[in-house]
């Protein structure tokens, strides 16, 4: 496509190591070819804490408290919770949208600043795709001004019109010359949700977060988008957060899972495994109320606590069904379960925070 | 007799030119005890179908045919016996909990407001005791009945609109996305307490979705609607595991079983999107987004037709399956 090269001059800001060409299309990128040597994981969560403080003497709210997390190069990972969990909030974190309270986000090993410059830089990098499309374009600006909106942000030199058509064009928005000037009223849900993905690779990025890309779309369009974040992977090696409650949209497409409770990942790995060998209790009794799931339902009751009272012990304690079944206690857990702090998974790899699974890996004759 | 028993139902929407079809001749049988799903995406006509079960429809749409309940006919009756109709007879569930709760009234006082409405109890302390006893019927303490709604959680809320729809012991329940805005977690404890409601009460359950998987879990049949029209109506497990209809089949691999190897790294979609009603394409509408279309699919409409034991189905190919087999 004639707008691929056209828009290359644009890109040569940050560095040498930035000035990489785009990964050709066809063809799966290997993950850490493009950029050059990258050893270490593309975007890197480190001991991050996200706290509001309270309002009239209230507590704070530990929103994130205490998260690893690692992106690879072309990986896809589900970032999987039910809200409230704080999962936007680490989104939002991990885009420098929010100043983490403790701990550290790193892009490409180096630690995020947090200077007006160097974030704009940073956010040619990492995009954000939002959840509702109708909400987060503007109903008067064209599906042109929509996308090219970050291309004059940045003050991107070349040929706008372009790297928009390319842009739409990889969105699947075929041919794009035709939505230029087209209204977001005049599109569908799944076309504008291709509008707002476009807007986002306009800028060429190497990991966009889309916060759940889509929940509000139908069902018959919903996988025609999750398509597309899979070819984009393969196709430009883009690497993608995608943070949702959907633990279906997690087998569809994302390499690693992390499931969140409470401000805290309580179990991580590889989606085969997290999704068909769960190993916490949360992520099995999520896992049981799925219909077709085979297995008989764990409805837990109540809601997830508030994370400004966030349960001492495993957070999970008071709603985990093992603890309330005995098994915790058979197993001589269960103190530890209402009064030992479990230890922050590692970013990368497996692992379960849980006492039980802990306790019956260091005696598996049980 | 069958409870709810709907017979050619068409809504259109303005007049003359500019006259948009929403429901166009929509057949439904539900008996009391049973629970019918009806699932489609935006726009097609599922919405619509519920708010003219009960006449509540804005004035423009105008609709036609025969909605009986209980043998009388919605659609004639007068606007006395209406009122006594809703929520006693009939009552409804409406999606978005915050948007259709009063955000300036008690959640204990919207419900003991149709309690006194139809005189099930004469004094504001009885109806409120009554609407207290609803609360802990949905698995709410009775004290959060002095809540207003933006103190509730999404889930609370949701059981105080289901509290509010049994209010007057009704013998149809339409429940229009009732679990959509909801956690998986939360959605499980709803579709359980309606499920267990419905049993509990002998109710009719009419729950419209766009998520087949849901509804083949919770109801008994299940009806796919596209384009104002049914397309396959049969047993909720025989639809979502073997469909008739392509659409039907697209719908329910729209939806991914954690596990099944073929769901893996391949999100399956339809190309195209849902037609406008107001420009619906010739023939059969699915035609331009089916993946087996024929030529004559593009002139002629199909009619649903039988297809296997208490199945219907509304494709050509129907008939072809059935001889191959």
């Amino acid at each position: 496509m004639s707008g691929e090269s056209a828009e290359k001059p644009g890109t040569t800001s940050k560095g040498a190591k930035d000035a990489k060409p785009r990964t050709p299309a066809g063809g799966r990128a290997e993950p850490g070819a493009d950029g050059g040597a990258l050893a270490g994981p593309l975007l890197d969560a480190d001991g991050l804490r996200v706290v509001f403080p309270g309002r009239h003497g209230a507590p704070a709210a530990r929103a994130v408290d205490g998260v690893n997390l690692s992106i690879g190069a072309g990986e896809i990972v589900a970032l999987v919770g039910e809200s409230g969990c704080g999962k936007t909030t680490l989104a939002r974190a991990l885009l420098g949208l929010v100043r983490p309270t403790a701990g550290a986000v790193s892009f490409r090993g180096a630690p995020l600043s947090y200077g007006s410059r160097a974030l704009r830089a940073y956010r040619r990098r990492v995009q954000l795709v939002l959840q509702d499309p109708s909400g987060s374009l503007n109903p008067r600006h064209t599906v042109y001004d929509a996308v090219a909106e970050g291309l004059r942000i940045h003050g991107s030199p070349g040929d706008e019109r372009a790297a928009v058509a390319s842009a739409l064009s990889r969105a699947g928005l075929r041919p794009p010359e035709r939505f230029f000037l087209r209204y977001p009223h005049e599109l569908s849900g799944g076309q504008r949700q291709r509008v707002v993905i476009a807007g986002a690779l306009v800028l060429d990025p190497q990991l966009i977060v889309a916060d759940e890309p889509v929940a509000s779309l139908d069902a018959s369009v919903r996988g025609e988008i999750l398509a597309l974040l899979l070819r984009l992977r393969d196709q430009l090696g883009l690497s993608a957060l995608v943070v949702t409650h959907d633990l279906g949209l997690a087998w569809n497409i994302a390499d690693r899972v992390a499931v969140m409770y409470l401000g805290r990942i309580v179990e991580a790995g590889p989606v085969e495994q997290v999704l068909t060998a769960p190993r916490h209790p949360y992520t099995k009794a999520l896992l049981s109320v799925l219909p077709e799931s085979g297995t008989e339902p764990v409805v837990l009751t109540g809601e997830p606590p508030d994370p400004a009272r966030i349960p001492g012990g495993c957070r999970f304690h008071a709603r985990c069904q093992h603890l309330a079944s005995g098994a915790a206690a058979s197993a001589g857990v269960a103190a530890a379960c209402r009064g030992t702090d479990l230890p922050v998974l590692p970013g990368t790899g497996t692992g379960v925070a849980c006492h039980l699974t802990a306790s019956r890996a260091a005696t598996p004759a049980t | 007799m069958t409870l709810l028993d709907v017979r050619d139902l068409h809504v259109t929407y303005g007049t003359g030119a500019a006259a948009v079809p929403a429901v166009r001749g929509v057949d439904l049988t539900l008996a009391a005890g049973q629970k019918l799903g009806l699932a489609g995406e935006s726009g097609c006509g599922k919405s619509t179908l519920a708010l003219a079960l009960l006449r509540l429809l804005p004035r423009p749409a105008r609709v036609r045919g025969e909605i009986l309940l209980d043998g009388e006919d919605v659609l004639t009756m007068s606007w006395g016996r209406l009122r006594a109709v809703r929520w006693a007879g009939a009552s409804i569930v409406f999606q978005g909990a915050m948007h259709s709760l009063n955000a300036v009234h008690r959640v204990r006082d919207q419900i003991a407001e149709p309690i006194l409405l139809h005189r099930l109890e004469t004094s504001q302390a009885a109806a409120r005791r009554r609407a207290e006893g609803l609360l802990e019927q949905v698995g709410l303490p009775a004290a959060r009945g002095g809540a207003y709604p933006h103190e509730l959680s999404g889930g609370q809320r949701q059981r105080v609109m289901i509290a509010m729809a049994l209010a007057c012991d009704p013998r149809l329940v339409v429940a229009d996305e009732p679990t959509t805005a909801l956690d998986v977690m939360i959605q499980a404890q709803i579709l359980r307490l309606i499920e267990r409601l419905v049993a509990e009460h002998g109710i009719g359950l009419l729950m419209i979705s766009h998520d087949l998987a849901v509804l083949s879990d919770t109801c008994d049949r299940l009806a796919v609607m596209y384009a104002g029209r049914i397309v396959e109506e049969g047993p909720a497990q025989r639809v979502f595991t073997a469909a008739e209809h392509p659409y039907s089949g697209a719908l329910a691999a729209a939806f991914p079983t954690v596990g099944r190897a073929a769901d893996r790294r391949a999100p399956q979609g339809l190309p195209g999107d849902p037609p406008d009603p107001a420009r619906l394409p010739g023939g059969c509408t699915f035609h331009p987004r089916c993946p087996v279309a024929l030529e004559t699919c593009a002139a002629d409409e199909p009619r649903l037709r039988e297809a296997g034991p208490g199945r219907r189905a509304a494709c050509v190919h129907v008939d072809s399956v059935k001889e191959a087999r």
